[in-house]
């Protein structure tokens, strides 16, 4: 079980009622997308937040960093760096800059 | 003594004004939600402390919540705070988001995009609730793209009433220039299964059987901007209007013109008599006066602010043809504001209170019908909805 630390944008800490950053458990493989859904699980208010609720695809103002890469393009169910695996390094869930 | 609660939703976060009765000496709370798009928020008539919010994000998506304690705190339906976040069998709660339409009731078909081709639903926003007439638990939100839905727990959990998207017409709908959203939702008072939807730039819809099935009520309005200006589908319903009293008699702002219908939608004909410019988005009657109408004219469809830059609200008190600017209190020169569609609503104390929003955040209230105006509130963020209760 791996514990991930997970960084969220302002509004989605106001809607789960955090501050700072989250640390969400993940039994297996640790990809965007089991990452993702240990968060949704932990935090289901945020269900349909980050990505659609029926096809899972990432909200288009969304954006996936970690360890100082933009992983919003890549796959899903890669691995992700074992810098966010062993909790050195924080996975962020990032509110695109998009004027507004 | 009665006290009056008006609910603003705001370009960025959601205001809540109070007064006592004589609503001269308003409080302002707020912001709620800071930051977000708030559509709308409206209160239950049957409990009026229970009032649900369409909190919506080009970012984040769409949030449902709701107060059950006049706005004091708020909880999205599905998951109070503090609450468990799963239900006993495990589930994950949080449902009160999901919009999701129904394709087993309803194919999941195209409407009309702007170069004319056809394009997906896509769920986008809640743009307008109504709570039942009778049941606190009942809620009906109209959406974009196009298509209503309904909560029977309170807003835990949503249904698509798909006969609305479904009734036959959905390819011919295409979107105004805000989207294609589903932003009016009368319920007949006399008659809850009865319900009037508006779609720009649909059309505006009637159903009898409580959202089964919805029947095309266009016949009479005329459309220039249309290749057929008398087809069924493609007129820009702005806004529609009914007197509880007098609930077959129906008031329209359309994209232009300024329309009325005394037979529940069956046939529509224009009222715009002498206004400056037929054009505008909001629409409402008096409380106590069926016939007395309020709707407040825009240059036009691309120059969204008042006529010579004076803010009037026009007021006719013979339902329509014969119109009355209403000035005293309202800026005379260099107003260039917009009043949105869900912007403007009447309270039932005596005299009929009047309320509006403003694009450029300023709230006004009037006091006597209409006869002169007061700013409760002058710079807020660009006002998407404004809706008053009367608490006893």
């Amino acid at each position: 079980m791996a514990a991930i630390r997970v960084s969220l944008p302002t509004h989605l800490k106001t809607l789960s009622h955090v501050d700072g950053e989250i640390v969400v458990e993940v039994d297996g493989a640790v990809t965007q997308r089991t990452v993702i859904d240990a968060v949704e699980s932990k935090y289901p208010m945020l269900c349909g937040t980050i990505r659609d609720h029926v096809t899972k695809k990432r909200r288009p103002f969304i954006r996936f960093y970690a360890c100082e890469e933009d992983l919003s393009n890549e796959d899903l169910d890669a691995p992700l760096p074992e810098a966010v695996v062993s909790g050195q390094e924080t996975y962020f869930v990032i509110g695109a800059m998009a004027g507004g | 003594m009665s006290s009056v609660r008006v609910l603003v939703g705001t370009r960025k976060g959601a205001f809540i004004l109070e007064s006592d009765g004589k609503r001269k000496k308003w409080d302002v709370r707020g912001p709620h939600f800071a930051g977000w798009e708030i559509y709308h928020m409206k209160g239950s008539p049957v409990d009026k402390d229970r009032i649900f919010v369409s909190q919506t994000s080009g970012w984040f998506g769409q949030i449902i919540q709701r107060s059950d304690d006049g706005g004091k705190t708020w909880f999205q339906p599905g998951t109070p705070a503090g609450a468990p976040t799963t239900t006993p069998e495990g589930m994950p709660m949080g449902e009160s988001n999901k919009f999701v339409y129904d394709e087993a009731a309803a194919p999941l078909t195209t409407h009309l995009w702007y170069d004319g081709t056809q394009h997906p639903w896509e769920f986008k926003r809640v743009w307008h609730i109504e709570p039942s007439l009778s049941d606190p638990d009942t809620i009906f939100a109209g959406v974009e793209d196009a298509a209503m839905f309904r909560s029977k727990d309170g807003g835990k959990t949503w249904q698509e009433m798909s006969g609305l998207r479904g009734n036959g017409t959905g390819s011919q709908w295409a979107p105004g220039a805000g989207g294609l959203g589903l932003h009016t939702i009368i319920i007949d008072p006399s008659n809850e299964d009865r319900m009037y939807g508006a779609i720009s730039s649909a059309g505006c819809f009637r159903t009898d059987d409580c959202c089964k099935t919805w029947k095309t009520i266009t016949k009479g309005l005329s459309s220039l901007y249309i290749p057929d200006p008398n087809a069924e589908i493609g007129h820009c319903i702005h806004r529609i209007a009914m007197h509880p009293s007098r609930p077959n008699t129906l008031f329209m702002q359309k994209h232009w013109d300024v329309c009325r219908s005394d037979d529940a939608g069956e046939t529509w004909y224009e009222v715009s008599g002498d206004l400056p410019s037929d054009f505008g988005f909001p629409i409402d009657v008096h409380a106590h006066e069926p016939n007395t109408v309020f709707v407040v004219p825009i240059k036009s469809d691309s120059e969204h602010y008042p006529p010579e830059g004076k803010l009037r609200v026009y007021r006719s008190k013979s339902g329509g043809m014969d119109w009355e600017p209403m000035t005293k209190g309202l800026p005379q020169e260099n107003c260039y504001v917009n009043i949105l569609r869900d912007a403007m609503c009447v309270d039932n104390l005596d005299d009929c209170g009047v309320y509006f929003g403003t694009t450029g955040g300023q709230v006004y209230a009037s006091r006597d019908g209409g006869d002169s105006w007061d700013a409760i509130v002058r710079d807020l963020p660009p006002v998407l909805s404004v809706e008053v209760q009367v608490l006893q």
